[in-house]
């Protein structure tokens, strides 16, 4: 049967894992290669890696790293951040990654998907949507540029419309990143997740508020997502992936152990 | 050992190539047939569409070469689909080296890609398969595959059953991504380098 999985985020800013809260006020956490080792030898299912400046300052960003973790890690993992052609996308694979990921780019330019889809494969395409509920309006709407506080602006996108359409550009996977909840712990936006679950088609990625394992188990179980996304939890220790493994068998849930 | 990548230009190569780095294997990668022809053992990696994969080895002269070598040949991913006879991604003619056609996925529903890790049953005792029982989980990402028929060496499910591993004389083929699947996948990378015909 096939497991759900867990997927360790590690945000990185030249060369070096970092972590904020609600996308601010970034620490360093670590050097990206034994960060990458230490998930896989846990037990992590895939790994992805945001740059988390590309996409905002528009600078050209080393991704010699790309090739480091391809060398030591045997799971799959996906590369974010600053990807805004085919030729990016290319380069980034080729250096060993499984799967590239695009978000702004994609909202600026659409194709970007279709043209991925074309060249690489589905399976290739990941697009990752940062969305947003404004209470007054009371709807999940799409953000861009959230990699840099003073640049992250509303895009005209409802999430549910840009979700429909980024599957009939021919994403192979979308990250739902509920940015309501990132960094702060309270569990996954399960509403939002269960509702974007019935217009997805293709794999479904929980990401944003993961802090307990009971937080795991409820998007499982609850969301029917295909795998959830987590940074904080694992970089600081608060959760152990075997034990969270563990746990989720013991509760039903498919898992890879 | 030479180890020979076949360059497909596809999208895997390095991740082949440093999968065997890591059980002490320095391949070559290399697209000339006198290469490929003179390994001891020869990968045919692969990941995007069948259409254009087979394209790429028409025109690098490659398909008379993989259908004559008589040493161990291993296809990965799309790779193993290029040895079957014929695939419906594309409608194109692949490498007949192993007969079946690359259908797409029969799911019932299930969410394609069939996309993460999934479990092996009816494993044969091919050399191949030395080790690996139906609680191993590889990783897999694809939305064709190759029914089973009697050149399976091991089957998956997603929706309905279809060939993780095939083999028949010196050609093997896996669905999986081995060089991605863990100490599970490095085993069957393993075998293949043991794998004595």
């Amino acid at each position: 049967m096939l497991a759900k999985r867990l997927i360790p985020c590690l945000d990185v800013r030249d060369g070096k894992v970092v972590k904020g809260v609600q996308f601010r006020n970034h620490e360093i956490i670590g050097d990206i290669v034994p960060l990458a080792q230490r998930y896989a030898e846990a037990g992590a299912d895939e790994l992805v890696f945001y740059d988390i400046t590309a996409s905002s300052d528009g600078r050209v960003v080393d991704k010699s790293w790309v090739r480091r973790i391809a060398e030591v890690i045997d799971i799959p993992f996906c590369v974010a951040g600053g990807i805004k052609s085919v030729v990016d996308a290319g380069k980034i694979l080729e250096m060993g990654a499984d799967k590239v990921s695009v978000n702004s780019p994609a909202l600026a330019r659409p194709e970007l998907i279709s043209e991925l889809n074309h060249v690489f494969g589905q399976q290739c395409v990941v697009v990752g949507i940062d969305s947003f509920f404004d209470v007054a309006s009371g709807q999940y709407q799409v953000y861009q540029f959230t990699g840099d506080e003073s640049r992250t602006q509303k895009t005209r996108w409802l999430t549910r419309d840009w979700v429909a359409e980024v599957q009939a550009r021919g994403a192979g996977e979308i990250v739902l990143n509920c940015m309501n909840q990132d960094g702060v712990r309270q569990g996954y936006d399960i509403a939002q997740l269960k509702s974007i679950r019935d217009v997805c088609k293709v794999p479904l990625i929980a990401s944003g508020g993961a802090g307990t394992m009971e937080h795991f188990t409820q998007v499982f179980q609850q969301a029917d997502v295909d795998g959830a996304l987590a940074a904080s939890v694992f970089h600081k220790a608060i959760i152990e992936i075997a034990a969270l493994k563990a746990k989720l068998i013991a509760d039903g849930v498919s898992i890879r152990p | 050992m030479q180890l020979v990548i076949v360059d497909t230009g596809c999208a895997n190569i390095s991740s082949v190539y440093f999968a065997f780095k890591r059980l002490g294997v320095e391949a070559t990668i290399s697209r000339e047939a006198a290469v490929i022809k003179a390994a001891d053992k020869v990968v045919l990696p692969g990941v995007g569409t069948a259409h254009n994969a087979m394209a790429q080895l028409q025109h690098s002269n490659l398909i008379d070469t993989l259908q004559s070598l008589q040493q161990p040949l291993l296809g990965i991913c799309l790779g193993m689909q290029m040895l079957s006879s014929h695939s419906m991604e594309g409608d194109v003619p692949c490498l007949n080296l192993i007969p079946g056609d690359v259908l797409p996925m029969q799911s019932a529903g299930l969410r394609l890609p069939h996309m993460g890790w999934n479990t092996l049953h009816n494993i044969s005792s091919h050399p191949l398969m030395k080790g690996f029982t139906s609680s191993d989980y590889v990783y897999f990402v694809h939305s064709f595959a190759v029914a089973p028929s009697k050149h399976s060496l091991a089957l998956c499910n997603y929706g309905s059953d279809f060939a993780a591993v095939i083999g028949k004389d010196n050609v093997a083929g896996a669905q999986f991504h081995p060089e991605r699947s863990g100490k599970t996948g490095a085993r069957l990378l393993q075998n293949f380098l043991e794998w004595q015909l």
